[in-house]
């Protein structure tokens, strides 16, 4: 996939969060701190990370991070005009336009090569005409995930991309998008609780604490996408001591 | 299909037994009203009646539902609004037809403008209500993808919108179109001079049943027609990426 899709993808945009802190309403009417002093900042072309708890706050964060929720007390700095893409929980495709149809919107500037391009990486190749109530939750993961792609992002936010997939498609998605990240310089935000996503495809790892949610530490990646097994392992250790910190011992 | 053919023709059959015992004064045979359509289409006043009534069914109907859609969208989407113009619509929907008929020939005056008006008005409310309603209903995580891929403001009515409103869309259409015939008849009956409800009027005058079911059959015949060949088809279009129940 890598030759004909490397030439699509734009250069990455520099990312500056800080969130000092981020309360809600529950159901019951009381407020909850749901992010507490958050910070972090990604250069352009650099990949975090985020692993935490599920229920932590990660997909406040994103949702922050892609200015979809504005009430919260701190800043986010994106590049202007940097072009975002975002790949969702939920795949959040439109029902009633097909798969490539939903590329095309969202990514109205993308050619029929290109997407035939991330159509055949992603398996889709046999579905771009199929509406997305006619694909399993995997496949419709996999057309949410291409058309992040193909809006060709500075700024790529993922939030859990792979779950629900089958781990061997999942592992092949992950070796894909990882050299699509080597080979161009997209800045890119990925939420996830599985360390071998964030070993794959991150520059540094942020390792969150549960809600309120704050940076318990990072891990910086020193040869990122291209880990030797040792490196690796190191580097797993690394979180787990991080995510074993708050667990009373 | 077949059960509906067949109830056609023992409805038309009933007729017919009815009318051999009754005054042909007063309930004339299908085949004496069937006589009456081909007089006055011969004449030229069935189809000039039927040409008038259904460009103002048209008319009103379109700026009813242009109208109605607009509302109900910025009534569903914005709570502000709803609490302000929730009353003014509950009126409207609750006031006679006759009422608002004769106030706007009173105010506006006995004109075309007056009738589209006051037909369009009284289908509003019905629309305003059930669009509110769609619109209520929209699926917020698809507004969020929508802003953060950058949709304009046109293609988010038409991509993501408008595909959710269709069905509320549809409902309003094949409700409202049977609603605003019916009025439109009215309106002719007070205040237009020409169209089936004006022929309607003179044929009570006369006491002449065979004329008014003449221009009443054709005009109802082909409102069905309307809707089943353009209501149910773009139901059944906007349905279409919807998996088959199984």
């Amino acid at each position: 996939m890598s030759n004909r899709l490397n030439a699509m993808l734009p250069v990455g945009a520099p990312l500056a969060v800080d969130v000092r802190a981020k309360r809600a309403r529950n159901a019951a009417g009381e407020t909850v701190e749901i992010i507490a002093g958050l910070a972090f900042a990604l250069a352009a072309g650099e990949v975090a990370a985020l692993i935490g708890p599920s229920g932590c706050g990660k997909s406040t964060l994103m949702r922050i991070i892609a200015g979809l929720d504005p009430a919260f007390e701190g800043s986010v700095e994106r590049a202007p005009g940097a072009r975002l893409a975002m790949a969702f929980q939920e795949p959040r495709l439109l029902p009633w336009r097909s798969v490539e149809d939903n590329l095309r919107l969202a990514a109205p500037q993308s050619i029929a090569a290109e997407r035939t391009a991330l159509f055949d990486a992603l398996g889709l190749s046999d579905h771009r005409r199929h509406f997305p109530g006619e694909l399993s939750l995997g496949l419709a993961r996999r057309a949410s995930l291409a058309r992040a792609l193909a809006a060709k992002p500075d700024l790529l936010l993922l939030d859990e991309p792979f779950v629900s997939l089958d781990p061997a498609l999942a592992r092949a998605i992950r070796a894909d998008l990882a050299r699509l990240i080597a080979s161009t310089r997209l800045t890119g935000v990925l939420v996830t609780h599985e360390v071998e996503d964030a070993l794959d495809l991150a520059d540094v790892i942020y390792v969150l604490s549960p809600r309120p949610a704050h940076i318990l530490g990072e891990v910086r990646i020193d040869t990122p996408r291209a880990l030797d097994p040792a490196r690796r392992a190191a580097r797993a250790a690394d979180v787990e001591r991080l995510r074993g910190s708050l667990k009373p011992t | 299909m077949g059960a509906r053919l067949g109830s056609l023709i023992l409805m038309l059959l009933v007729w017919q037994a009815a009318a051999h015992f009754a005054n042909p004064r007063m309930l004339p045979s299908p085949l004496a009203v069937l006589d009456s359509v081909r007089l006055h289409t011969t004449s030229g006043d069935l189809p000039r009646a039927l040409a008038a009534t259904i460009a103002r069914v048209a008319a009103s109907f379109a700026l009813a539902m242009t109208a109605g859609s607009a509302l109900g969208y910025a009534m569903g989407r914005t709570r502000a609004l709803d609490r302000w113009l929730d009353a003014p619509i509950v009126v409207l929907l609750n006031l006679p037809a006759l009422v608002l008929i004769v106030l706007a020939y009173v105010w506006i005056g006995l004109n075309e403008t007056a009738a589209l008006i006051a037909v369009a008005l009284n289908k509003l409310p019905n629309a305003v209500v059930t669009i509110r309603e769609g619109a209520r209903t929209l699926d917020a995580g698809l507004d969020e993808m929508a802003a953060v891929f950058g949709f304009s403001r046109w293609k988010r009515l038409r991509h993501v919108v408008a595909p959710q409103l269709a069905p509320y869309i549809a409902a309003s259409t094949r409700s409202g179109l049977s609603l605003v015939w019916k009025i439109v008849l009215v309106v002719e009956l007070l205040g237009r001079p020409n169209g089936v409800g004006f022929e309607i009027g003179t044929a009570f005058q006369l006491f002449d049943v065979a004329s008014l079911l003449a221009y009443a059959l054709p005009f109802t015949a082909i409102m069905l027609i309307v809707e089943s060949l353009l209501v149910q088809p773009f139901e059944r279009h906007a349905a279409r990426w919807r998996p088959a129940r199984g």
